[in-house]
């Protein structure tokens, strides 16, 4: 079995405007869709969310976050086992975060 | 108590206590002599209570015995080997009778450290378990075998091998450094949570062996929650969720012996007691950041304390069994969250994810999508009680199921 990242991007401007009530039911459909990986004994570690700022470092020069040109930042990642990309395109497919109209993107780990 | 009666009881309560003793004095290599002098200190007791009459103090008389026989036990070994503790040989220049020590502490230290000795990592689970109900649950080979659901020669094979790997393993009977000791307590905490297992879910026609299995294993815990460098939170949690499972003991058999569900049992016959002591040490593992296994599996079991339905339990339990597989995955867990995603979201979704489970070997499996589809599609749900009962592996499942399916025992 091989082993995928999951990595979620979003826009984080949207998601300042949200109430309690729907950030908590925001919660829930994670726990439960992560809930649903690891019950399919499938999830390796259900990772970390970032924080929305950051620093890049480029040619030595630091600069906070990477996100000038697009709206949708890095929020966070996970790591699954699969058989084949399509089965962990299968597991993404559930993520609450494409209802929010975020993006997952699966890479392969390249395990050294 | 009537001889009849005290002999038994003292033999399930000091047997142990001496063998632990007894090993730890002569070491890991002579414990089936440890065991020999404890069953013959009772064999002696048998007969000589039945002429005299028992005595005023009936421990203490078999204390004594022990120690005289252990004493000899102790010479003979010295006069047949060099290779004998030093402690040992300073006591025979010494010309003294060696002593052993009886005490209270002394026998429960040497139980915990029998406990951590046994419960090493070089024997399998299942050696450890049936060494603690040897040494530490004072079970004859008999009601291992029972328990186990095989025979006396295959348990006296298995107790033979586990003694002899301790041996040549060089297992010490101490504490294990303070280092290690979180390591190891896994491995002891595992083997008593298989151990309480054994009893709550064993096959075996016999309610009190099985019941004593978990009583011992709730002792052999709760021993380790007396020992400042053993009470961990994980070992409160362990002994919460055994009380709380525990609690159900007289309401989940009938009266004929058969298995009652939980959805059918009486909640009046539940043991309050022990629900309050289940939510005492749940109270207790919860100092602290740890958050063990058990500590999610006490839980789950706690809000099954509560009989009524509330979307508020549902949620919980899910929850638990969304964090649960997250950092502990079985097929059990899996399936049961599943059955706690229907409660919570539906049966739909529930179904939806079930057969995403790939669980095709397992009977429960189809059990449970049986249960999904009841209201929802009969013809599918029949068909999935079928495949269960097909797959079933002990008695009382196959019975559950053809009730499920409005049959009467062929």
């Amino acid at each position: 079995m091989k082993e995928y990242l999951f990595l979620y991007r979003t826009n984080y401007e949207e998601m300042t405007g949200r109430s309690d009530a729907e950030a908590a039911s925001m919660m829930k459909k994670w726990m439960d869709w992560l809930g649903n990986i690891a019950g399919q004994n499938r999830l390796v570690s259900k990772g970390n969310r970032l924080h929305d700022s950051g620093k890049v470092i480029r040619d030595s020069v630091v600069t906070n976050g990477p996100y000038t040109d697009i709206k949708e930042s890095l929020g966070g990642y996970s790591q699954v086992k699969a058989d084949s990309y399509d089965e962990a395109v299968e597991l993404a497919m559930g993520c609450p975060i494409l209802q929010a109209g975020g993006s997952v993107e699966v890479r392969e780990i390249d395990t050294m | 108590m009537e001889q009849q009666q005290l002999v038994p009881h003292l033999f399930r309560t000091e047997f142990t206590r001496i063998v632990s003793v007894l090993c730890k004095r002569f070491g890991m290599a002579h414990m089936e002599a440890a065991e020999d002098i404890a069953s013959e200190t009772f064999l002696a007791a048998l007969e000589t209570w039945t002429y005299r009459g028992i005595p005023e103090n009936p421990v203490a008389w078999l204390y004594a015995v022990a120690k005289n026989k252990a004493k000899n036990q102790l010479t003979r070994q010295q006069l047949f080997s060099k290779k004998v503790a030093p402690a040992l040989q300073q006591a025979a220049t010494d010309d003294e009778v060696p002593d052993i020590d009886l005490s209270e502490k002394n026998i429960t230290d040497s139980q915990l450290q029998m406990l951590f000795a046994i419960c090493h990592p070089s024997i399998s689970p299942e050696s450890q378990i049936g060494l603690s109900l040897r040494i530490l649950c004072g079970f004859g080979i008999e009601e291992i075998a029972n328990a186990f659901l095989t025979s006396k020669e295959t348990i006296n094979k298995r107790l033979y091998r586990a003694r002899e790997k301790l041996q040549q393993e060089q297992v010490a009977i101490e504490f294990p450094a303070s280092s290690e000791i979180g390591r190891r307590l896994e491995t002891v905490l595992t083997t008593l949570y298989l151990l309480f297992n054994e009893g709550y879910y064993s096959e075996s026609h016999d309610a009190v062996l099985r019941e004593d299995l978990c009583i011992d294993a709730m002792r052999l815990t709760h021993l380790l929650t007396l020992n400042g460098a053993t009470d961990q939170p994980p070992v409160s949690a362990l002994l919460s969720l055994m009380c709380f499972h525990a609690s159900r003991f007289p309401a989940r058999r009938a009266e004929n012996g058969d298995p009652v569900l939980y959805n059918d049992q009486d909640e009046s016959l539940w043991d309050r007691d022990l629900v309050a002591r289940g939510v005492y040490y749940l109270n207790r593992a919860s100092q602290g950041s740890e958050l063990s296994p058990y500590h999610l599996e006490a839980n789950i079991a706690y809000w099954h304390t509560i009989k009524e339905d509330s979307p508020e339990k549902w949620e919980n339990i899910l929850q638990l069994y969304n964090h649960l597989l997250q950092v502990q995955y079985s097929p059990v867990a899996a399936l049961n969250r599943i059955y706690a995603l229907s409660r919570a979201n539906g049966r739909q979704e529930a179904i939806r994810e079930a057969e995403k489970l790939r669980l095709d070997d397992n009977p429960y499996y189809y059990t449970l999508l049986g249960e999904l589809y009841r209201e929802i599609d009969a013809g599918r749900s029949r068909e999935h009680f079928e495949k269960a009962l097909h797959l079933a592996r002990t008695r009382a499942d196959r019975k559950i199921l053809r009730e499920k399916l409005g049959r009467a025992e062929p």
